[in-house]
Order: C-alpha cells, then structure tokens, then sequence
C-alpha cells in the first residue's frame, strides 16, 4: 500500500498524473488523503478490535452484546456528533455531558409535571440545549471567555440547575407513553425481525448524517472549518464571525438535547446527577476520528467510528472480565497512542 | 587606540541565503572598541540579518568573524554571549510579570542553600550594579510589565550587559521612544562608548544617528556599500548610497485621474500614536502609492479603514457618502477590499481549498434553499476568476498552502474580485513572491486602476512604488509627512520624507536642488 505516497506526492507538487487510470487515481486520491488516513486507520482499528475481542470471547458477539454495544454507543456518539462541530470550529465545549441531562431533565419536567404533549416534550429538550449552546457561543465570541473556562463553568452551572430542577430527585417517565421508545424500541427490527438495531442507534446515523450534510454542504459547515483554520482571515474577509460562532455553538446544544432525549429514553428516567464525564469520552471519540483539536480539521465518519472504537473497547473488556480499573487505564492509553498517531501522521506531511 | 589593535569585531565575506532568496551577499563590517557604529539601509538590504549572525540567531553560509583578532565560529546565541557579544531586539523579550532584576538573570539566578533556593537578595544587588553602571535610577524589583516602554528597553540592556557585553548590538532601539527618552538611551549609550564597548545602531532616524553615531555603513541588496566617519558625511550621500539604484526613466505614461470621482475620502483618521490626523483621498482609476519605512503606521491606516482595528476619530467617505465602519464586514459592505502583508495569517485559510477562499468573501450568494452550498455555481465563480487571473493550480479543490507566494496572492486578489470591490487596499503586495510573479501582480494592479478600481498600494519597497503609483503618500512614525505627483516622485525625495521626524527641527534639504536635474 506504500506505492500509494508518490502518486500524493505528485499531486502536492501539482503536477496532475493523467496517465493513471482515472478510478484508480480517484480511489487512491480520496483514501490517502490525509484526513481519510487517519479515518482508514481508526476504522482499521475498530475492525482489529472487532476480530479480537470476537476471538477472546465467544459471547463478544451474541446479538445481545452487539446490541447493548449500540445502544451504548448511540449516547456518546450523538455527543461526540455536537462536539466535532465545537472542535472543528477551533473551539472546545467541556458542558456536552452536564448540558444532556439538564435537557434529559427538561424534558422530564414538560413531559411528566406539565403533561405536555410528547412532541413538546422533545422540542423543549432540543430547545434547551440551543439555547445553552447560545449562552456557551455568547460567552466565547461576545465576551471573549477562553471556551475552555467558559464551557468549564456552564459545565457546572448545568449540573447545578439540573439538581435544583429536579430536586435532585430522578424524574421517571412512567406516565408518558411512548418516551421509552424513542430510544429502546426498534423500528428496523420491526421491518426486519433479524435486525433488532434499537432505535437509539437508528437515532445517531441519522443525526450523523445530516450533521454530515451540515458540515460539508452548508454555509454553516463551511464557516464552521474556516473558523477552525483561521479565525482572523475569515474576519477580514467580512464574515460575522461572532455570529457564526455562537450558531456553531447553539448547533452543538441543539445536539446536545436529542443525546439527552436518548438517555433519559433508554433509563426511562432523567438522572440528575448524571452526565460529568461524558464531555471527555465525546472528545476521545472526536479526537480518536481523526478531528485536529486545534480546528480546521475533522470527519464526522471519523468521530462515529471514534465512538465505536470506544463502546467496543469498553465492552469487550467488560466482557472478558477486565477489572473496570484496568478498563480506564486502557482507554486511557489507547487515547493518548490515537493523538500521537496524528502527530506522527501531521509531522510526516510536513 | 593604537593602530596595531585589532578591531573588536571583523566580519568579511558574509553570505546568508533563506530558502533561496540571498539576504547577504559577502557583506563585510568591522567594529572598534568604543565606538557607535550605525547600520542603515533600506528594508531588506540585510542589516538585521548581518547582526544576527554576528549574534549567533543566524548560520553563515560563508565568511569570516574574527572578535579581537580571534577566528571565531559562531554558531549559537550561547557562543555569542560567551564572546561577549549581545543583541538587544527591536521587540522586546521580557516576561511582563517577572521584576526587572528577575528579568535580567533569567535562566541565571543565584541560588543558595545548597542550590535549591533562589538568592533573591543577590540578584536584586548584581542588577542594582548594573543599573549603576548604566547610571539609570530603576527599582530592579519592579515589575517589569508596569515599565515604560523605554525602561523596559534599559531593562534589556541591561540585561546584554550583564553577560559582560564587549559588542552591544540595538536594533532599532528609538522605534518607540519619546525625544525625551531617546536623550536617557543616548546617554547610557555614551556611558558605555567611554567605557570601551562597541555598540552597533540599527536605525533608519538620521537625525538621531549623526549626533549619536561616529561611523556609519551603508548597506544595500546584502552588500556592503561603505563605511565611512558620521561625521562630515552628508545625509543625501547616505540616502543616495542607500537607494543605490539608478533611477528608473521615467517614461511611464501617467494616467490622469484628476477628474474622476473620489471613491474613498479619508479625514482626521487618529489611532493612538499609531496613526495621528492622516487624511486622504482616492479616484477611481488612480493607484495611490503609500510609502514609507516599516511601522510607519501605513498598514494601520489599512487596517483602520477597513474596520479591523477600532479608531478614535476621523471620518470615512465612500463615494462621497458618509460610510460607518465598524467591522472588516462593514467595508466589504461598501465595496472596500484589503489584501493583507502576511496572507498566510490574515488572507487566507491556508488548509481550505482554492473556490472556498476565492468564494469566502461572498459566500451567502452561492445558496441554495437558504443553507446549502450551491458547489456548482461556486466552481463556476471560482473557475472564472483562476482563468482571468491566470492562477495557477491543479484543481479548484486543491488547498491554498500548496500553491506558491505568487498564485496564493491572486487568490487574494481573487476573492476581493469576485465581491466586486471598488477600492482596494494592497499591503506589501509582492512581498515574498518571486521575481517573475512579482511582474505578474503589477500588471494585474495596473490592469486593476484601469478597470476604474480605486487602488490603494502599501509598499516598503520603493521602485514598486514608483512603477505603479499615479500619487505617492509618505508616511513617518503615524503622520502623513509628504504627498508626491508621479512625476515628482524620486527615492531620494520619499526617503527624505518617511525619515522626517516630527520632533526634529532641522528640514530636510529642500527638495528644490534635487527636482530639476530628475526631470
């Protein structure tokens, strides 16, 4: 596969290769594009993973464990979804995990104590999450707050409200029919009973793909890299950028509230106290994708294989019964060598 | 000093390229003990880089160094030092939290208690010496960042001397001082001649460097031109060794564009000291020249007009309305483009391909439903703008940092183009672009004025200036100090110009004696 580096290198001097076969050129020309390296690499290593834990454990792949793999992913996948907007941008939000529940809670307090309608239900918690998106995006371009510090303290100011709405108390969906399926049902395995994908997951693909759309085929995807790669060139050609920041930020909140939606759908309740956490396995999933953390960079096909490498990870594991100490020493380890493969990869660009 | 001492520092045959482009080409200079030896020569003609290798920032691809008659190798800014050789840079580099004394032995610091605890006391003694010798009244447990400039410039050198400088190279040392505070530099300046250090003066102020300086080199395109005794040496001698180049004939067909409408007017414009009551105007069709030395305050001006920066008084008129600029969108609003020095940081999203920046100016025209990228019509706008300027790339999806200085700048060019802007500021437009681009781009900016765009062209090198500009505005330290016809427009005049401090009483010569014989 090494023969592929001369024809990338033909194309970085410029010089076009007519002679090759066009649909060979095609292939090699999108897969060995830098940022399609590093996606082959995780979707590479998501396959090795698959093949080994398969081996180690003969119950890895009952349809059970694959399902409860999906089902796991679905929630830190449509969290990582809303984060690789915020990085690609150049920005970080550390509020994605406490943000959820303050929607899950949301949505909890329409559904259950106002006994609104179940679509309300689902707008109030997309709501609230664009709207907190909207505070995050007004603290970083308005005030000029780091978003590292400003989504650090809405991290906990969410946590905070969501305790105090709650009463700290869990808010059970028993009453509201229906919720429950939102995440746990499985349209698919309706149309096709050997397909059971619960709902959740059908949920992150399409939430993926049209975040996917957004990215690559709209103003604001397009907007969103160019404030990633550089802020100031964008602001001298006339672009609001302040603007387009606290839109890029809402967006995220907006994703933020269907994640909360999932979870509070597949606990049948809205958990409180849940949710701290949560921001770092997103940015792992994002970071593991190929995503530069300094913006400008990233894939959402890489961050829901990010996502993945991370909930098989932890399963399987699991399922080999490695002590849950030694599971987070491993995730842990297996984050660091993905950043360092994309230093390694950037370092040879260059 | 006796005639068999040799001098402090001897340096012949200098050669330094970067990246191809020859920045010193067998430069030679020499430096005695006790002497203040300034450096001049316009923009580029390879006076910083001289005094870095000297102070070991730069390698030498050729030539020889010799302090005190000793060959030396110098090859790092530790070996420098070890000499005894320090540079104090145009920016400064201190930590604005530490003190002045912690600033001056960083990396340094005496320590005590079996080297684990820092001796605090000790260091404020050995800086409050050294303040002493400078005769300079400091407090070396001030915080550095609630300084001056200027005493944060003392602080720096006091920290080249702490390393027992024998050689103290300034670059630019006056940039942001006061008359006042370039009295107190001179004097510490004086103190150290008596005590037999060479100090070498980068600078571009005449003025200041004939009371200062006892012997001058000129330099130009990276040679030596001469070195001769300040004193008694003409200043138009100096600018004319400087300038150098035989002025070009001045054949060049002049456009008259007195008659056509102003498209922007700019009145009173202020900015801090950076840019102080600058007024002016330009026609459609008309390329108007701003000359003058780097931090002159002209890319302030740009910036400034174009809303990238906020101002403090002074009125914008586009096309003879009254235009409020607040923000760089506000100017594409009017139609006002800026094509920035450093395109890299400022004009481009270097990662992004060719039709995403062409198109980053005007991007909400190329929608669909609202939101979507219509990607054919974008193609199509950019397609049409990389075959009229001729940029060329491989494709439109290639990304911009793989293109060369040349077709990244029509790029820029591109992108104002395609917002239809009808006046254009270019700073620095060839700066870091090959010989043959750079014939390219000033084609383009003529074709550009000829079109009726208003031009507005920042450039610190003056035959590009005096190629392209229909009218020449000089700048000096934030103030408009001259305005020049085409054909009035001569090196020697605009160096006069953009080096006439506000402060200093004595006019330059009259422009009178040169006019003639250039016409």
């Amino acid at each position: 596969m090494t023969q592929a580096n001369p024809s990338e290198h033909a194309r970085m001097s410029s010089v076009p290769t007519p002679s090759r076969p066009a649909a060979l050129a095609f292939v090699k020309a999108r897969l060995w594009r830098p940022a399609a390296r590093q996606k082959l690499l995780a979707f590479a290593s998501l396959i090795a993973l698959l093949v080994f834990f398969s081996f180690a454990s003969p119950s890895f792949l009952a349809v059970d464990n694959i399902v409860s793999i999906l089902q796991a992913t679905a929630v830190n996948g449509v969290l990582a979804v809303a984060s690789t907007f915020i990085i690609v941008s150049g920005g970080i939000d550390l509020s994605v995990g406490t943000l959820m529940t303050f929607c899950a809670v949301m949505a909890g307090v329409a559904l259950t104590e106002l006994h609104l309608p179940l679509p309300v239900g689902i707008a109030v918690a997309i709501g609230a999450g664009v709207l907190s998106g909207f505070v995050s995006g007004s603290l970083v371009a308005r005030l000029k707050i780091p978003p590292f510090i400003a989504t650090l303290g809405m991290m906990m100011a969410l946590k905070g409200l969501s305790l105090v709405i709650s009463g700290t108390k869990p808010i059970y969906f028993n009453d509201t029919p229906g919720f429950s399926a939102i995440s746990q049902d499985s349209l698919i395995g309706d149309l096709v009973p050997a397909l059971p994908i619960p709902n959740a997951v059908l949920i992150l693909f399409l939430v993926a793909i049209a975040a996917a759309v957004a990215l690559n085929r709209t103003l604001l995807g397009r907007y969103t890299f160019a404030l990633g790669s550089n802020e100031e060139a964008i602001r001298l050609s006339g672009v609001n950028v302040d603007f387009w920041k606290v839109v890029v930020y809402a967006t995220g909140g907006g994703i933020c509230g269907i994640a909360g939606l999932l979870i509070a759908s597949r606990l049948n309740s809205a958990q409180p106290a849940l949710g701290q956490g949560y921001e770092l396995d997103a940015i792992a999933a994002v970071v593991i994708g190929g995503t530069s953390l300094s913006g400008g960079a990233g894939t959402l096909l890489g961050t829901i294989i990010g996502a993945f490498i991370m909930s098989v990870l932890t399963n399987g594991l699991r399922i080999m019964s490695v002590a849950q100490e030694w599971q987070t020493v491993v995730t842990g380890v297996i984050i660091i060598l993905a950043v360092y493969a994309d230093i390694l990869r950037r370092k040879a660009r260059t | 000093m006796s005639a068999a001492m040799p001098p402090l520092v001897s340096m012949r045959g200098l050669s330094k390229s970067f990246a191809g482009v020859r920045a010193l080409d067998a430069a030679s200079f020499e430096l005695r003990a006790g002497e203040v030896h300034a450096l001049m020569g316009e923009n580029g003609a390879g006076k910083s880089t001289l005094m870095k290798v000297l102070a070991g920032i730069h390698a030498r691809d050729a030539g020889a160094i010799e302090v005190a008659g000793q060959a030396v190798g110098i090859d790092s800014p530790r070996a420098a030092l070890a000499l005894g050789i320090s540079i104090v840079h145009q920016e400064l580099n201190l930590m604005s939290h530490l003190s002045a004394a912690q600033n001056i032995f960083i990396g340094r610091e005496p320590r005590r208690g079996l080297g684990l605890f820092l001796d605090e006391a000790r260091l404020e003694a050995q800086a409050a010496r050294i303040f002493e010798r400078m005769n300079l009244r400091l407090d070396p447990r001030a915080r550095v960042g609630d300084l001056t400039v200027a005493r944060q410039q003392m602080v720096e050198i006091a920290k080249a001397l702490s390393f027992d400088a024998r050689v103290l190279i300034m670059d630019e040392p006056t940039a942001a001082l006061s008359n006042q505070e370039v009295e107190d530099l001179f004097r510490v300046i004086r103190q150290l001649r008596e005590e037999g250090v060479g100090v070498v003066f980068i600078s571009h102020k005449m003025d200041e460097l004939q009371r200062i300086a006892d012997r001058v080199t000129v330099m130009r395109d990276g040679r030596t031109i001469a070195t001769l005794p300040m004193a008694g040496t003409a200043m138009e001698t100096i600018i004319r060794m400087m300038v150098g180049r035989e002025i070009e004939a001045a054949t060049r067909a002049v456009p008259d564009t007195s008659a056509r409408p102003v498209a922007l007017e700019v009145s009173h414009l202020c900015r801090g000291t950076a840019v102080m009551d600058v007024s002016f105007h330009v026609r459609q069709g008309e390329i108007l020249g701003f000359a003058g030395l780097m931090g002159a305050g002209r890319t302030e001006v740009a910036r400034a007009v174009f809303g990238a920066d906020p101002v403090d008084a002074g009125e914008i008129r586009v096309h003879g309305r009254p235009a409020r600029i607040r923000a760089p969108r506000d100017a594409v609003a009017h139609g006002i483009g800026y094509l920035s020095e450093d395109r890299k940081q400022y004009g481009l999203a270097t990662a992004m391909d060719v039709q995403t920046n062409i198109a980053m100016t005007a991007l909400p025209r190329f929608l669909r439903l609202g939101a979507f990228l219509d990607g054919a019509a974008l193609a199509e706008a950019a397609g049409r703008h990389v075959r009229q300027l001729g940029i060329r790339t491989p494709s439109l999806a290639q990304p911009v940092k793989l293109l060369s200085g040349g077709n990244q700048q029509k790029v820029v060019i591109a992108k104002w183009l395609l917002r239809d802007c009808d006046v254009l500021f270019f700073d620095e437009p060839t700066r870091g672009i090959d010989v043959g681009a750079k014939a390219e781009i000033h084609a383009l900016i003529d074709a550009l004025a000829a079109e009726g765009k208003a031009i507005v062209m920042i450039s610190s090198e003056l035959p590009e200036i005096l190629r392209l500009s229909h009218r020449v505005l000089v700048m000096c330290e934030g103030r408009v100090t001259g305005e020049l016809a085409a054909h009035e427009a001569t090196q020697e005049r605009i160096m006069q110009l953009a080096t006439r401090r506000r402060a200093s009483a004595a006019p330059p010569t009259t422009p009178a004696s040169a006019d003639p014989a250039l016409q």
